[in-house]
């Protein structure tokens, strides 16, 4: 019982430092010249994905397939998706290899040692809007766009003391496509009153490392129109770009969410078996 | 190892084995009839713990390697092969990377366990001061293999990180030049982490043989803190050990699988899944946070200390708090082991422990404000913790009353108990049930 109110005590006194720490961070604020960023967090989405049964909604995926088509891949790239891989949409092989023959890529050299290019097929992975970086960068004002294959992991906003604590028991892991759906929504706000803007840049209270970012609002109302009723708003858009880019980023989610669950019932159930097993071995030893 | 051998070859191939190169008797002696305390808890697990986690480590790492290319224009792309190509390749690299965490929690737990029930005095120096050279090797190992997916972290974290040896007057930079393969981190450094990250697990391995080695010479401690004296104080490996030590394996493997399963990237940092880009600093370079504790001391020391600048400051005061642990058995001058009966040891051990956990934190912080502030306290904390109070509360601080032996304290906690002739049970425990 001592130890525990010793315990308590201890644990009292940490907490104590910490919530001073967590003064000091608010301490350097300023509602015109932040320093940390983003201004605002993202706001918590429904993904069908999260949680332990996670999985991808197919016709979602679709629709956001078709917004980075049609939008996104003007100026990003997304090289690390093979066209093969679009049959976890829910696509037929005849309907991926029709969509890869959209794409022309390059080839070669033929026999004559030289380049060309040809229609795409399914083993071939999306071809990028620029031939590389420094070329993405010189057409973007000085910002290359990002490539989209890994983004959705690749960003997350801090989570701070305690909520990391809280995510491992909620099973949070969906920063990323939070960032993504808060910063594609946020571009309609004003910037506060005598903030900055530098110029070619545009304000976003949700952008991870500024407060502005170089890309302009990509996308709004009525922009691509879906064939399944889905309604045509930013906000829609916004979650279905947001989950095809998580699938993007993690094409094996889904695997891993169902072998983990098969995985967690054998443990349990052999734990309980070991338990048992050792109360037995051990029940005529005083210990 | 502990008195002469009981192994009795039964068939004919086992005395023809016996007599040429006894490896069963080995392993008999070691594993099944070895004598262990009857009183030990589930802190006392984690070194069978570590056992797995070594090899699962090992077996991961080693078919990892038949798929990742070391080398500045592949390693990124090879490890996402690995996640979308390989099969069953996002389970080996969530299992890998993860695992190294894993295996950093069960070793803290591991130490902790050794610092609470004082397992580092004599005559187990020598054992402890394996572990901590075992613990040491795991972090040259955990450092080198972040540093191969070739993510933006693993770039700059190694950049920070060889950059601590330039500290060191005159001879610091050749040290780092040395390390890198150039001056800067490239291929050169990629290729060597790789080999080396492929040969010090072995190392390891190796020295691992050597602390199980000697730990079955002197033998396990237990919680009361006292030796055994009889052999009703022991039961059997087999299969006392065995089983407690299976069932929680089995629960930390759970917990493992948790995190491999739901949430993989928790532990890591999104920044590693961006290219490695040299024209580009993170704004916060942070390292994977089983070394928060090391780094909130190495940024702690932000003033010159006589002819010694706070960079290089810094740098000893990270090195001396991994250091000082090899010379602990020498600074506890307490004659009672077991913090169980040292009431002012166990408060300053949780105060310590809390510490640590700060620092962590602390660690993960901006270098600014009040956070250095707090990180300086908590170093003072941790470097007084050794260098202070253990020898010092070792020497004025009254023990409670020891028991006899662990029979006599093992008998005294389940006074009352249902279990009448414990004696008689440990030394024929097969005989009931």
């Amino acid at each position: 019982m001592k130890t525990i109110l010793k315990g308590f005590a201890a644990l009292g006194l940490g907490m104590a430092l910490v919530t001073g720490a967590l003064g000091a961070e608010e301490g350097g604020h300023s509602a015109a010249e932040p320093t940390h960023f983003p201004i605002k967090k993202p706001a918590y989405q429904e993904w069908s994905f999260a949680g332990p049964f996670g999985h991808y909604d197919k016709a979602q995926l679709q629709r956001g397939l078709k917004i980075y088509k049609e939008v996104c891949s003007a100026c990003h790239s997304m090289k690390r998706v093979a066209f093969r891989d679009l049959e976890e949409l829910g696509y037929s092989e005849d309907q991926v290899k029709a969509f890869a023959a959209e794409y022309e890529v390059e080839d070669g050299p033929n026999g004559d040692g030289e380049m060309f290019t040809r229609a795409a097929k399914p083993s071939d992975y999306f071809p990028s809007p620029f031939p590389n970086v420094e070329a993405a960068a010189a057409a973007n004002n000085g910002a290359a766009p990002p490539d989209f294959s890994l983004l959705a992991k690749a960003r997350a906003v801090e989570r701070g003391f305690p909520n990391f604590i809280f995510d491992v028991f909620t099973m949070y892991q969906e920063q990323g496509p939070d960032y993504i759906h808060a910063l594609l929504t946020g571009y309609n706000e004003q910037p506060p009153e005598g903030m900055e803007i530098p110029e070619g840049t545009h304000y976003n209270p949700y952008f991870i490392a500024g407060k502005s970012l170089a890309m302009a609002q990509p996308i709004d109302d009525g922009v691509v129109s879906f064939d399944d009723g889905s309604p045509e708003t930013l906000e829609q858009y916004s979650h279905d770009v947001a989950a095809f880019m998580m699938w993007a980023a993690e094409p094996k989610l889904e695997d891993r969410k169902k072998t983990g669950f098969r995985v967690m019932m054998f443990m349990l159930v052999f734990a309980g078996l070991l338990y048992l097993t050792k109360r037995k071995v051990w029940s005529n030893v005083d210990h | 190892m502990s008195g002469h051998s009981s192994y009795t070859p039964k068939t004919g191939i086992e005395k023809w084995i016996d007599a040429r190169m006894p490896l069963p008797r080995l392993a008999y002696d070691s594993f099944v009839a070895f004598p262990v305390p009857r009183n030990l808890n589930y802190a006392y697990t984690f070194g069978g713990i570590l056992a797995i986690m070594l090899v699962i480590q090992i077996l991961t790492g080693v078919v990892l390697a038949m798929h990742y290319a070391a080398n500045t224009g592949l390693a990124f792309e090879s490890v996402e092969k690995i996640m979308r190509d390989v099969n069953s390749g996002w389970l080996l690299r969530y299992m890998h990377a993860n695992g190294a965490s894993f295996f950093f929690v069960a070793v803290y737990i591991h130490i902790y366990r050794g610092l609470y029930y004082g397992s580092y005095k004599a005559p187990r120096e020598l054992l402890w001061i394996l572990g901590v050279l075992i613990f040491f090797l795991m972090m040259a190992t955990a450092f080198m293999g972040y540093v191969l997916p070739w993510g933006q972290m693993s770039f700059w974290g190694a950049t920070v990180i060889t950059g601590f040896f330039t500290a060191f007057p005159v001879i610091g930079e050749s040290i780092q030049q040395f390390l890198l393969g150039g001056f800067a981190v490239d291929n050169p450094t990629l290729n060597r982490f790789f080999s080396l990250h492929y040969l010090l697990p072995f190392m390891l391995v190796g020295v691992v043989i050597l602390h199980v080695w000697a730990l079955h010479v002197t033998g396990q401690t237990n919680p009361t803190g006292i030796e055994v004296k009889h052999k009703t104080d022991t039961v059997a490996f087999t299969p006392y050990a065995t089983i407690k030590d299976a069932f929680a394996m089995v629960v930390f493997l759970a917990v493992f699988a948790y995190f491999v399963f739901y949430m993989p990237n928790f532990l890591g940092h999104p920044d590693n899944y961006i290219v490695a880009d040299p024209l580009k600093t993170p704004a916060h370079i942070v390292p994977e946070w089983y070394f928060l504790p090391f780094y909130a001391i190495l940024r702690g020391i932000t003033f010159n200390i006589g002819p010694i600048d706070s960079k290089l400051g810094g740098v000893i005061a990270m090195f001396g708090s991994i250091a000082v642990l090899f010379v602990l058995p020498w600074l506890d001058t307490s004659k009672v082991r077991s913090a169980a009966y040292r009431p002012w040891y166990k408060l300053f051990f949780w105060l310590f422990v809390i510490d640590t956990i700060f620092l962590g934190w602390l660690g993960s912080r901006p270098a600014e404000g009040t956070y250095v502030t707090m990180a300086q306290i908590a170093t003072l904390y941790y470097f007084c913790f050794f260098l202070i109070i253990m020898p010092v509360l070792g020497l004025i601080e009254t023990p409670k009353r020891l028991p006899n032996s662990i029979t006599e304290a093992v008998l005294e906690k389940n006074k009352g108990g249902a279990h009448a002739q414990p004696a008689g049970a440990a030394a024929a425990p097969e005989t009931k049930g």
